[in-house]
């Protein structure tokens, strides 16, 4: 079937910020599906929140809205621009979830817009438990069975049909409390009971417990012609009761025999024909590792994240034929552009293993909860392909960048025996090196199969390089013969991990490397096994005799990307990446992009003219630009891991394109860059370097509490702490650092006052200055979870002044080419250098989007050479744009238990929205929207402020009183509040005793709670358990009274009924 | 211990020895399936070639004693990335190597498949060797260059039964005539309830009427169809006088039969992954390949032959019918085993076409 003739124009709906369990992978699809459906004739309309997006750049869709996704705005946007159709099946849950609703409340009836894609009547059954039960019952497909038990009799009666064991989850408590397994009549009555009382509806599920069994993935599609293909399969090396988000993954199926493989990928066929999909669908089944039983798990009746895993994986471009197939056309009508000659109707075959790696934020939240279960931890995730098992595992390993080149992880070694039986038992990010340790120990690989539950291939694959481990530790330095260190480098051990295990220099195995002539080799992912020839300039290393990669013979410039999606380094820099490669293009010369992360757009193949997907540590980047010989290389844009490797790639002898890197290490280093200010008259905040506790204590009392605290040796905020007295500091050097003479802390004072931001591009004549930021919440919240505001409201002229000097006078001493990033703080009038960043920042997709300057288009095409003046921008600050956007942070708090939500120096959030509009207020209620809070406009407000905080805070709730707003708080700020004249309730403590505050929460009879931090970072269990309760039951919780102001200020201003124009992006003034 | 594969082109390639010892010529192709090297290595169509797997771990579920698809493997020599030593699998019961080493196949390891791939797609399959003793690349050329070409050779009677034998059944009669059959052929057959005569490949139009089957079944099988003309002889005799259908070689001998060409493919179609269009219901099915010659199209017409299906990739015919006559034949393997089990249907249309035509027949009084 062709194109649908009656569609003009079709919205996309995105999938909104990066949260757990919903990364970038949205972007990339979102993405892919804008283009294809452009490339039909179509004009698209994009609602998204997300302004760190490739897909909400202006070239991407004809009319773009960073709108909330929520159903009143989305409908809006309907209502102005009348699509024709509706893609819901690309923006991820949330996107399905939005298409949904607007179809259940007839905003779709009422303006006469097709659902397009999978019928929601499919997308239904793939989702409602029991219509998706009856739905495999009808085609005789098994899924795991189960029954919803009151009594313990009929728990009883239903183990006495199916056997054990069992899962049994009391329904609605939160995070499972009260379940478990049971694996026999005495266990069951145990748990059933337990969980009974534990369920506020005195319910339980019990359900056959497939733990332990294997977990697959198949990947498939479908047309509107009913014809069906598997575009990838994949396995799970964590058995079954891990996420899959947080499992090790390869692709393709490693252990099942063609018979069972051909088995589920047969259900599979029948699953999707079943529901009725359109487009790409994951299926995931649970098999026997001891039979040919199987059952059906899950079915996600869209793109997901597999997707991409799988797109990736394959070269399969898995969203843009499920955006083509939305709009009419079928499989054997869409071009493979893979191989140019072949069509996207065909079975991918792959002559690679590739393996993905969950990136987990256990080292940012180091008292979170690290078990891995049902609920998805990890924020991102690499993938690594090579020839081998062990190659793709090992590279793998050293892309997520958590300072391990191989399987050993320090402090392991000092656990006991069981300690380590205990961690594979109960599997945490840590158990991929936990069970290599217990390797090394000699543990039988049965013992860790018992524990683990892992597939004794992979096991084995593992234990393989171990045995290369502990055989190049025996062998020492003069041992690395070629073929010890051929056999090596096939099994993807770094040289790092070789050097550290032979006891010698990473720079010694690499010359003894290169003396032996022991290289890798690129190959291609072409779809195919090399059965057609293919076009795909997409390659992979692996240490195997042919290179396809043959460089070409012109000019290029290679980009480094920013690995996976962590706290701290997001999908910013995977924008910034991709439009640096394409200002590269757009200058004529080749873009060659490193990078690892399977979710992004710079990944995918046709966005730069070469990928190649490897490991961001200076080996792998070396080896590809050894094999390339590029003109140079670009740093600036993939965050702090580019900028890491600079210096070695530096003394590799590359040429790195724009900032010298010695005024890079300038603006790093602690004391160059004191030299700096120094000698260019800027202020700093007072600060010391201590290298002991005693220093710490000195130097704090020479500038003055409260003290700003840090260790010298990491980066981005982390173990980062505000202290107001010696107690303090005591408690925080004793607990969260070791300070010794090689590792120092940072002592500053800090200094309470507004934070400004800018981003700037410099060309050694021009300094262009975007625009200004003003951050709402105060400095010591950390840049990234503030609310930023452009144009900075409400700032003096001499302040602006003052800020565009500064950043002037540091671009031009610091020789920065391309892109610099200032955070200053304004204290009692004065402005203040906090951090320099030289490179792109997390507000450069922001800034672009809402000034329309293409900064990093602006700023590569500056690293290669041009002038602004020549590119037709002025230096100085840019005009202010007549729109304001607020740029606000998401936290995934609801997914990791154990997290405190108060903001400080340490970066929490994992994603961004932004509200754009005319006015400050519209648009800063616009980002709190679409940041997920519910803005009240009445009910009740629970306060409780640290005494540090009362006086400030009295306005404030006087100003929520003054709107109606009731107000309870906790003993102390009860009385203050009292005594200051106002209506107030006050209500328990936890330790108290019910009901308590938590309590309050919980019958969910709070619309707000304001709690501020008591004192240091010492878990204070009470506001940090009214804080949890708020997160777990979605009420607003707001730890900043900055944030609280800003808050304040929207719901004054915001009245229910308003009437408002939304506009979209390319219509910004 | 060193292990070579060297290909009359005067390319070669080094890697370590697996399995049995010793020298192996034959026809070099690859195989792209991902599952199913056990299917692969006991296809009787293999025989005379040395296979290629591009996937690149290979042996890793281990060899089962039910996935054969002959009681041994024909195929001269393997050729792997990697193969598996330390198997996983429920119903593993030897490693790869063991298995290879029973049957007189030697395996080479360690290859650089990709490549070697790439060098058949480009140039096409050619003669090769596999060598575990020889250390001199040269002269393996040359033995490679001497050795036979796959047409020429005689390798059906080498996979196929010799007697006739029958496996009872309570329904329709087929005459199953062996040309190196897969056994999931006959599991086909047998759960659809048929009685099944297994026939030697050189049977007669004769005896095979004899038999008063209601069907027949011409199987896949090894090397050129041209090297069979007693059956294409006797294909030509039974048409239209029984209803049959054919399977990759069977389908290219009855293309013969009627009067098309045949002709050799480059480097053909060995996987399970194509996608073959059915030109009657426009649905496309991702199917099981194992042929290196194909049905030429400009001499179907002429033999009132037509295209049923055909392979979205390169356009090749893959299935016909008889424009009038109960004929119908495919080249891919609807039988899978390894791959897609999806084209099952083609036995289904088996069935109906022989009821359709014992109606017919019960109508005209005949």
């Amino acid at each position: 079937m062709p194109l649908d003739k009656s569609l003009k124009k079709v919205m996309v709906i995105g999938s909104g910020p990066i949260i757990i369990g919903q990364a970038a992978e949205f972007d990339y699809a979102g993405t892919q599906a804008c283009r294809a459906l452009r490339e039909e004739g179509l004009e698209v309309v994009l609602v998204n929140s997300n302004p760190a997006t490739i897909m909400t750049d202006s070239n991407m869709a004809d009319r773009i809205y960073i709108e909330p996704l929520t159903q009143e705005f989305v409908a809006r946007v309907i209502g102005q621009e009348r699509p024709d159709g509706i893609v819901p099946g690309l923006g991820g849950q949330v996107g399905l979830n939005m298409a949904k609703k607007l179809s259940e409340s007839g905003v779709l009836e009422q303006y006469g817009v097709r659902l397009l894609g999978t019928p929601l009547e499919a997308i239904r059954r793939a989702e409602d438990r029991e219509g998706f039960k009856s739905t495999m019952k009808a085609i005789g497909e098994p899924v795991p069975e189960s029954v919803v038990a009151g009594t313990l009799d009929e728990a009883v009666a239903f183990a006495g049909e199916i056997g054990f064991p069992l899962v049994v989850r009391p329904a609605y408590t939160l995070g499972g409390t009260g379940g478990g397994l049971a694996y026999n009549m005495e266990e069951l009555a145990e748990i059933t009971n337990r969980g009974l009382n534990a369920s506020p509806i005195h319910q339980v599920l019990v359900e056959r417990c497939l733990l332990g069994w294997k977990e697959m993935e198949i990947e498939v599609m479908r047309d509107n012609n009913d014809n069906c293909i598997v575009i990838c399969s994949m396995e799970n090396i964590d058995p079954m009761g891990i996420h899959t988000g947080d499992s090790i993954v390869v692709a393709p199926v490693q252990t099942l025999t063609d018979l069972e493989y051909q088995r589920i990928r047969t259900a599979s066929l029948r699953i999707i024909r079943a529901l009725g999909v359109a487009g790409g669908c994951n299926v995931q089944f649970a098999t026997d590792p001891e039979s040919l039983q199987y059952y059906v798990i899950e079915v996600n009746p869209r793109v997901s994240r597999s997707s991409a895993l799988a797109s990736k994986a394959t070269g399969y471009p898995i969203a843009k034929v499920s955006a083509k197939i939305a709009v009419g056309l079928n499989l054997d009508e869409i071009k493979n552009t893979v191989t140019g000659k072949t069509y996207a109707c065909f079975e991918p075959a792959i002559d690679y293993v590739v393996l993905k790696f969950p990136r987990w934020p256990f080292d940012k939240f180091t008292l979170a909860n690290r078990r891995l279960g049902t609920q998805m931890k990890a924020t991102g995730e690499v993938m690594a392909i090579d020839r081998t098992m062990e190659g793709a595992l090992m590279k793998a390993v050293r892309s997520l960048e958590i300072g391990t080149p191989g399987l050993i992880m320090n402090g392991l070694e000092s656990w006991a025996d069981q300690d380590l039986d205990q961690a594979m038992r109960n599997a945490d990010d840590r158990r991929m090196f936990v069970l290599a340790e217990a390797m090394r120990r000699g543990m039988l690989t049965e013992h860790i199969q018992k524990l683990t539950g892992i597939d004794r291939f992979f096991l084995d694959k593992i234990r393989n390089v171990v045995e290369m481990e502990k055989k190049i530790s025996r062998e020492g330095p003069e041992g690395l013969s070629p073929e010890l260190l051929t056999e090596a480098k096939r099994m993807g051990c770094a040289d790092s991990y070789l050097a550290q295990a032979a006891g010698t220099g990473e720079e010694n195995v690499r010359a003894m490397r290169n003396k032996c002539g022991i290289k890798p080799v690129y190959k291609m992912v072409d779809t195919c096994a090399a059965e057609f020839e293919s076009v795909t300039p997409y390659y992979y290393s692996c240490y195997d005799e042919e290179n396809e990669a043959l460089p070409t013979g012109k000019p290029k410039v290679a980009v480094l990307g920013g690995g996976p999606i962590r706290i701290g380094q997001g999908i910013e820099f995977d924008y910034c990446s991709v439009h640096s490669v394409w200002a590269i293009r757009d200058e004529g010369l080749e873009a060659i992009i490193v990078n690892n992360n399977p979710e992004t757009v710079s990944t995918d193949f046709d966005t730069a003219d070469r990928l190649y997907f490897e490991p961001l540590l200076a080996e792998d980047v070396l080896n590809v630009l050894e094999n390339e010989k590029p003109e140079g290389v670009i740093v600036q844009f993939g965050g702090q891991t580019p900028i890491n490797l600079a210096g070695k790639l530096h003394r590799s002898g590359v040429k790195i394109l724009g900032t010298p890197v010695e005024d890079t290490d300038r603006a790093e280093d602690r004391e160059k860059f004191d030299k700096l200010l120094a000698g260019l008259d800027i202020p700093r905040p007072p600060g010391k370097t201590a290298f002991s506790v005693e220093g710490a204590l000195e130097i704090a009392k020479e500038i003055g509490f409260p003290v700003l605290v840090r260790p010298s040796y990491v980066l981005g905020g982390r173990a980062m702490e505000i202290v107001y007295n010696n107690e303090e500091l005591l408690s925080y050097m004793a607990t969260a650092v070791m300070v010794t003479p090689e590792h120092p802390v940072l002592v500053d004072k800090y200094l309470q006052g507004v934070e400004l931001e800018v981003d700037a591009i410099a060309d050694g004549e021009t300094v262009l200055i975007p625009g200004i930021m003003r951050h709402v919440e105060r400095a010591g919240v950390h840049s990234g979870d503030s609310i930023a505001v452009y144009p900075a409201q409400d700032l003096d002229k001499h302040v602006k002044d003052q800020i565009v000097d500064y950043t002037m006078k540091l671009a031009m001493a610091l020789n920065v080419r391309g892109m610099i990033n200032i955070q200053y703080v304004l204290h009692r009038g004065r402005v203040y250098v906090l951090e320099v960043n030289p490179r792109a920042s997390r507000t450069v997709p922001y800034m672009s989007k809402i000034t329309k300057i293409p900064m990093v288009s602006l700023a590569t095409k500056v690293i290669l050479g041009r002038k602004l003046k020549e590119l037709g921008y002025e230096g100085g600050l840019y005009p202010e744009s007549g729109m304001v956007g607020v740029k606000a942070p998401v936290f995934s708090f609801s997914k990791l238990l154990e997290v405190d939500v108060t903001l400080g120096p340490e970066m929490k959030s994992t994603g961004e929205v932004m509200g754009v509009d005319h006015s400050y207020p519209m648009a800063l209620y616009k980002a709190l929207v679409a940041a997920g809070y519910m803005v009240p406009s009445q009910g009740t407000v629970l306060a409780t402020i640290a005494d540090k905080d009362k006086e400030e805070a009295l306005p404030l709730i006087r100003g929520l009183s003054d709107l109606g707003f009731n107000i309870c708080a906790t003993g102390g700020t009860a009385e203050f509040l009292r005594k200051a004249g106002l209506g107030v309730e006050k209500v328990n403590k936890i330790r108290e005793g019910s009901p308590n505050i938590a309590d309050l929460i919980r019958s969910r009879k709070i619309n707000l709670v304001l709690s501020t931090l008591t004192k240091g970072k010492a878990p204070e269990r009470d506001g940090f358990q009214i804080r949890r309760a708020a997160v777990e039951y979605g009420v607003p919780c707001l730890t900043s009274l900055d944030t609280a102001w800003a808050m304040l200020e929207v719901m004054t201003f915001i009245k229910e009924g308003d009437e408002f124009v939304l506009t979209p992006l390319q219509e910004y003034s | 211990m060193k292990a070579i594969l060297a290909l009359e082109d005067g390319t070669y390639f080094a890697g370590r020895p697996f399995g049995s010892r010793g020298e192996r010529w034959g026809e070099v192709v690859f195989n792209t399936g991902m599952t199913g090297y056990q299917e692969i290595l006991t296809d009787p169509s293999y025989c005379g070639q040395i296979v290629v797997m591009t996937y690149p771990l290979i042996g890793n579920y281990g060899v089962n004693r039910e996935d054969f698809e002959a009681k041994k493997s024909y195929v001269r020599g393997f050729v792997v990335k990697e193969e598996c030593d330390r198997p996983s699998n429920w119903r593993a019961s030897y490693k790869i190597s063991d298995f290879l080493a029973r049957e007189g196949v030697p395996g080479i390891s360690g290859v650089d498949t990709r490549a070697l791939t790439k060098h058949l797609r480009n140039y096409g399959t050619m003669r090769g060797i596999i060598s575990t003793e020889a250390t001199d690349p040269g002269a393996l050329v040359e033995k490679a260059r001497s050795s036979p070409h796959l047409s020429g050779q005689q390798m059906v009677p080498e996979v196929s039964t010799r007697e006739i034998y029958r496996i009872e059944g309570q329904g329709r009669r087929v005459a199953l005539m062996d040309f190196g059959s897969k056994l999931n052929i006959i599991r086909h057959l047998q759960a659809r309830g048929c009685d099944i005569y297994v026939l030697p490949p050189a049977a007669g139009a004769v005896e095979i009427l004899s038999l008063n089957p209601d069907g027949v079944l011409l199987s896949n099988g090894p090397g050129d169809p041209l090297d069979v003309p007693y059956a294409v002889e006797t294909v030509r005799e039974l048409a239209g006088r029984l209803p049959i259908f054919g399977i990759c070689l069977g389908h290219q001998i009855m293309a013969l039969a009627m009067g098309a060409k045949t002709y050799k493919m480059k480097f053909g179609h060995r996987g399970a992954n194509h996608p073959v269009k059915d030109l009657v219901t426009g649905k496309v099915y991702i199917t099981s390949h194992n042929h290196g010659f194909s049905v030429d199209e400009e001499t179907m017409a002429g033999a009132g032959l037509e295209i049923t299906h055909r392979n979205l990739n390169d356009r090749t015919v893959e299935g016909m019918r008889h424009v009038n006559l109960p004929m119908f034949s495919v080249q891919y393997h609807p039988e899978a085993s390894p791959g897609p089990t999806e084209s099952d249907y083609l036995f289904d249309q088996f069935m109906e076409m022989m009821d359709g035509y014992k109606q017919q027949i019960s109508s005209s009084g005949g």
